[in-house]
């Protein structure tokens, strides 16, 4: 594999996952609706119900929407990561998926060029969703736009390589709705993205604050947090990275020839 | 149609009926070496091995259930084979993917195109996909196009295509690299007769190019113009030889019924389309 081939194979994933998205008009538009209504809607009804006292990296008292945009913004990424996968499941069933595994290049790298696309379009969704919680005048601070673009695009990786992963074990399209909802409701509800963990802690539900510390998604929200206020989460970032790599690897052992799903779904006689 | 007393036909030939192994050439591009591959209990290739020269067409005949989709998935490197060897232009399958995948070209039985994107879209995505820049990728696909009589049809999104354009245009796709190995796996399903004939002659024009062809049917009459006919039947290879020779070995009076007759006519009814 060269470089210039590589780089063309990136192009056309990525160009190919581009048009897909802008052709899909409805999609922006479901994937900002979402977390606009918890924005707009359900922080407006529970502002007074959830007091946030000081904690890092916030330095004073912040409304309730302030504190949700990290844990929305890893809802948009979450989604999208869930999405692109379920495109790999549609990919499989119509055969497309069997144009892009026979092209000469190695498998993990196609699967990698793959998960690029769909962080690409996971991260710009996180910035219209920025731009337009910015209009409902709840901001971030403008150097946290720089600062967070790193995380973005790492928890974007990570939670598409986890949809990666899933798409291998899910054989029909169907079954996706269901992974939907065993995958992304517990995730995004044992995390920090509605609610800061010691709250959990404090109401005594210590194993829901157990398995929410165990979450990969709670360190990619904490992650987006700290880095929109120019701060950085060692461990969080340790630990997203951590998943990304341990995601990957999984899926592209799921594709690979030898074992995995190709293996098992793959081979219908005949 | 075939006619109905050869539904009685039952008795089978032995498996070596005809030359089952053509003497060994250096230059095969593509080679199939004993390959095995089973599902659970059932093995789907027991043992098959098969080769196909350049500029040679060889049509893969066999009932639905033989065992042609499995065969594909291993020359295409989906997955590997339990035992045996794929090699493509003497590269390994399985230990120089890239290299063998660098030199096949392939036709999906399943339509794999982007309804939703233009024609030449949806071919440039796969040079590029091959290592093709922009200008070289655009210059190829205007020529594969022409060859095929689509270079009108280019800026067409493929929805608009008839069932039988859309075929070329996968047929003109997977020609873009190049490749010394063309495989088409049961190419015509779903096409009227005239479109069927026309795929057909596009594919045995190539042998002038020397592409060595494996063509995947269960329709006889599509391999009755092939160089070489090989029938898998069972996960194995029943027969193998010119269409003339099949016919000859077996004392039926044409291909389709020397094929019914090896097949044991259990797939009488989709023997031939026409």
């Amino acid at each position: 594999m060269n470089l210039r081939h590589a780089l063309l194979a990136l192009q056309a994933v990525t160009s190919r996952e581009v048009a897909k998205f802008v052709r899909q008009g409805g999609r922006l538009a479901s994937a900002l609706v979402r977390p606009l209504l918890w924005l707009v809607v359900f922080a407006a009804g529970f502002q007074n119900v959830f007091g946030v006292s000081i904690i890092p990296p916030y330095e004073t008292y912040i409304p309730y929407q302030t504190y949700i945009v990290p844990g929305l913004l890893g809802m948009v990424l979450l989604f999208n990561g869930m999405q692109s996968s379920l495109a790999m499941v549609y990919d499989r069933e119509m055969g497309v998926m069997r144009l892009l595994l026979t092209a000469p290049l190695p498998r993990w790298y196609l699967l990698f060029c793959k998960l690029l696309a769909g962080t690409l379009l996971s991260v710009l969704q996180a910035y219209v969703f920025l731009i337009i919680a910015a209009l409902f005048d709840v901001g971030v601070p403008l150097s946290g736009w720089l600062y967070a673009l790193p995380v973005l695009v790492l928890a974007g990786m990570m939670l598409g390589a986890l949809g990666l992963l899933l798409s291998v074990h899910v054989k029909q399209l169907e079954n996706f709705a269901g992974t939907m909802n065993f995958v992304i409701f517990p995730m995004f509800f044992l995390s920090p993205a509605l609610y800061p963990l010691w709250k959990l802690e404090e109401s005594g539900a210590t194993v829901i604050h157990f398995l929410a510390t165990w979450n990969p998604f709670t360190h990619a929200v904490e992650a987006v947090r700290f880095a929109l206020y120019g701060q950085w989460s060692p461990q969080s970032l340790a630990i997203v990275a951590g998943c990304l790599a341990a995601f990957f690897t999984l899926a592209a052992w799921g594709y690979d020839p030898q074992r995995g799903m190709l293996k098992r779904s793959g081979g219908k006689p005949g | 149609m075939s006619s109905p007393e050869l539904h009685a036909t039952s008795t089978r030939p032995p498996a070596t009926a005809v030359a089952a192994n053509a003497a060994p050439r250096a230059d095969w591009l593509l080679q199939v070496a004993d390959v095995r591959k089973s599902y659970g209990p059932r093995a789907a290739l027991n043992g098959v091995s098969l080769a196909v020269a350049p500029g040679e067409f060889v049509a893969l005949l066999g009932p639905n259930g033989a065992g042609k989709s499995t065969l594909f998935q291993l020359l295409t490197g989906l997955f590997n084979a339990d035992a045996g060897q794929v090699r493509v232009c003497g590269h390994d399958m399985r230990h120089e993917p890239v290299r063998a995948l660098g030199r096949i070209g392939v036709v999906f039985q399943q339509m794999t195109l982007d309804l939703d994107l233009t024609v030449e879209a949806n071919l440039l995505f796969h040079a590029r996909l091959h290592g093709l820049g922009r200008r070289e990728g655009h210059a190829r696909i205007a020529d594969a196009l022409q060859r095929l009589g689509l270079t009108e049809r280019a800026r067409d999104r493929v929805r608009e295509l008839s069932g039988g354009n859309r075929r070329k245009v996968e047929l003109a796709r997977a020609l873009i690299h190049r490749p010394a190995v063309l495989l088409m796996d049961e190419a015509t399903v779903g096409l009227d007769p005239a479109s069927r004939r026309h795929l057909l002659d596009e594919v045995l024009a190539l042998r002038t190019h020397g592409v060595a062809v494996l063509w995947a049917s269960h329709l006889v009459d599509e391999a009755e113009a092939a160089d070489r006919v090989i029938v898998l039947h069972k996960g194995r290879i029943l027969a193998e030889g010119s269409p003339q020779a099949l016919v000859d070995t077996t004392g039926a009076d044409s291909l389709a019924a020397a094929f019914l007759q090896m097949t044991g006519g259990t797939d009488a009814a989709a023997v031939t389309a026409e």
